[in-house]
């Protein structure tokens, strides 16, 4: 595991240095959010503010995920990356994880701006908002990490990746949203247990396929 | 398959004939045999071929994630083409699925569609296969896209289950507007048991035979480009 | 594939490599022994890249058999005594020099990293360049940190595709030095290049590619009229 620390450092300090992905990310986040806030009625948004949490979040965060792996083709890096002697499975685990950092900082960001544009009451449980919100996370950042290994080679690669991963993340659209509305609408976690459960299960589900299944997407 | 290749000449011809015959006494045993149901009138009959057609969608998608899982892992191009020809079949009886689906539940529930659990999760499974349909005709010339298809015919087998609950526990707490229909399983008389078996007999053998078709198309496919392929480097 | 008890750097046996329809590669049979050092000629286009690629095991063969260092497929251990140069340099352009080198020697396992890394910023004259991004650097400068960074490890096996490119006179002379100082080292050394002098300076077997298969290979000792061989090959194959 110490190679997919190493290239997770890397993968950081690249965009600590750059802040390309992050701001990116946050911009995107907030437009897609008053593109929201202006399709619907203002005055009842706050209702729909979990629905508008994760669509927001799972369009901007495929964005994301899809500019990390074309950072590594600059230069053909991605090659060289190949070449070292270490488990594929601990570059999926790599990318997977500083895409999970990413990603989980943007939510939060994405927490303040449903809170000042929606009134979304996300404040109300914040410890309870951050599990349910990390348990979306970890199963959309496993997914998209996988597929966008293949769309980064596609030449229609912008449209493939939503295409690819979108049908696949309905359970766990469905169930972050619900669980979401339970902790917004002052629920505790426990009653909410029946769609972590199935969200935890997502999680570890495709966290492992694609650690197993990512040397068949890397090698030529 | 290629370890059945010799009997193949035998079974291609038994297996239409017979797919034709089980599908005529299909109709018959639909149309004919099996009464009225009560409640629904003539409409119902549609519930054999619908749900008969769910279970070989089913199968074509279950065939498609283990031969793709085999291809993966052993790397053989049969292995390919069966999945490829699985997911083609299994794409044809699941959009017959979702056009019987509406026919039916417009008289009886008053709208063509609902967000049903069952019709919810073959909508979803619909367009997971229809994107590897995409995938495969979007780069056919790059060599890994069989492998990046058979991952995602594994992954979308994977996610099967995880449908199933969530869509189920989604349904559970957003009642259904339109009541509740007359129990959609519900085999009232003996004949209608036997008119839903004959039909998954048909379906069965329909599905084997198309399924095999596909495979052989596929196959025949290949061998032509390898030809075309050798007769310009003849031609060179 | 093995001769006289010693396993070869590389065997290929009957090798082809395509892309879909379109085949790069045919039939390559060759055994490359540790310590040769060999120079691989061929027009744009020949196949060369590809050989050195599958050599590399960065991409695997369509048919017949490669072997490095007696072992089929990928394998780690195996990526530890390879080192290869391709056209691209394969750095992180918002990195500085130096830590694209200590990625790269840290992702090797090496223990000596932070040494490895002053060494060959030394060696190739980017020392005071180590703290820049790779952006910022020339051709030139970007083609000898690329060197640096498949040699850090010190590989049995150098396979470099075309390395005397964007090099001006001075570090393309200092670059045959470097890698006869390797073959000196008893380093197996696999060079393609359009340069004959240069891939003759500092090999000891030429091949020539053509049309996706070896059209000749021979002691480079003998191939003082290595212009006339291949026009020949190339020129008597396409007539």
């Amino acid at each position: 595991m110490s190679a997919a620390w190493r290239i997770l450092h890397k993968d950081l300090v690249l965009e600590l240095r750059t802040r390309e992905a992050l701001s990116g990310l946050v911009v995107l986040m907030l437009l897609v959010l008053l593109t929201f806030t202006f399709a619907m009625d203002p005055e009842g948004a706050g209702n729909a503010a979990p629905a508008v949490q994760w669509v927001t979040f799972v369009f901007a965060g495929l964005m994301a995920i899809q500019r990390g792996f074309l950072l590594e083709r600059e230069n053909g890096a991605w090659y060289g990356l190949l070449l070292c002697p270490v488990d594929r499975g601990a570059i999926f685990v790599a990318k997977m994880a500083s895409n999970v950092i990413v990603l989980g900082l943007a939510q939060l960001v994405l927490m303040v701006l449903l809170t000042v544009l929606l009134g979304a009451s996300v404040l109300a449980a914040p410890a309870a908002m951050i599990f349910v919100n990390f348990l979306g996370l970890v199963g959309f950042a496993a997914l998209a990490t996988l597929f966008a290994a293949i769309s980064v080679r596609l030449r229609a690669r912008e449209m493939m990746l939503p295409l690819l991963v979108l049908p696949l993340l309905v359970p766990l659209v469905i169930c972050a949203v619900e669980a979401s509305r339970v902790v917004m609408s002052g629920g505790s976690l426990a009653s909410a247990g029946a769609w972590l459960r199935v969200l935890a299960t997502f999680d570890v589900i495709f966290s492992v396929a694609g650690w197993m299944m990512f040397e068949q997407l890397v090698q030529e | 398959m290629s370890a059945r290749a010799s009997s193949a000449p035998l079974v291609d011809r038994v297996l239409p004939i017979a797919a034709t015959f089980a599908m005529l006494a299909a109709l018959w045993c639909v149309f004919v045999y099996a009464p009225n149901e009560r409640m629904q009138g003539a409409v119902q009959r549609i519930f054999y071929f619908h749900v008969n057609a769910a279970w070989a969608a089913f199968l074509g998608f279950f065939v498609a994630a283990g031969a793709s899982a085999l291809f993966l892992w052993r790397g053989r191009v049969e292995h390919d083409r069966m999945a490829v020809a699985a997911v083609e079949v299994g794409m044809l009886f699941c959009t017959m699925v979702l056009v019987t689906g509406p026919i039916w539940a417009r008289p009886i529930w008053g709208a063509w569609w609902t967000w049903d659990p069952r019709l919810t999760m073959t909508v979803i499974l619909w367009t997971i296969y229809a994107v590897y349909l995409v995938l495969r005709s979007s780069a056919r010339e790059d060599p890994q896209i069989a492998r990046y298809a058979a991952v995602l015919a594994v992954i979308g087998v994977l996610d099967v289950p995880l449908i199933q609950v969530s869509v189920r526990l989604w349904r559970g707490i957003h009642p259904s507007v339109i009541s509740a229909p007359a129990n959609k399983g519900g085999l009232e008389d003996p004949r209608m048991v036997v008119a839903l078996l004959v039909t998954m007999v048909a379906f069965l053998l329909l599905f084997v035979w198309l399924l095999r078709l596909r495979y052989d198309g596929l196959r025949l496919r290949d061998a032509l480009q390898r030809l075309e392929d050798r007769l310009g480097e003849v031609a060179r | 594939m093995t001769g006289g008890g010693r396993v070869a750097a590389l065997g290929a046996d009957a090798v082809g490599k395509a892309f879909g329809r379109a085949v790069v590669l045919r039939d390559v049979t060759l055994r490359i022994d540790a310590g040769e050092a060999v120079a691989v000629f061929g027009p744009n286009g020949a196949g060369k890249s590809t050989m050195l690629r599958l050599f590399a095991g960065l991409t695997a063969p369509t048919s017949g058999r490669l072997r490095a260092f007696g072992v089929a497929g990928p394998d780690p251990a195996v990526r530890r005594r390879v080192g290869l140069v391709a056209h691209q340099s394969f750095l992180y352009p918002d990195l500085t020099a130096r830590e694209n080198l200590r990625f790269y020697a840290r992702m090797f396992g090496l223990d000596d990293a932070d040494e490895r890394v002053r060494t060959w910023l030394d060696r190739v004259a980017l020392a005071e360049a180590a703290a820049r991004p790779v952006r910022l650097f020339s051709r030139g400068m970007e083609q000898r940190l690329a060197l640096a960074r498949a040699l850090i490890h010190d590989p049995e096996l150098v396979i470099l595709d075309e390395p005397w490119t964007g090099l001006d006179a001075a570090s393309a002379d200092w670059l045959v030095g470097l890698l006869r100082d390797l073959r000196g080292r008893g380093r197996t050394l696999v060079v393609a290049t359009h340069d004959f002098q240069r891939g003759l300076d500092v090999a000891t077997r030429a091949l020539i590619v053509h049309r996706g298969r070896i059209a000749w290979d021979g002691p480079a000792s003998t191939a003082d009229d290595l212009d006339g061989i291949y026009r020949q090959v190339t020129g008597a194959v396409a007539a």
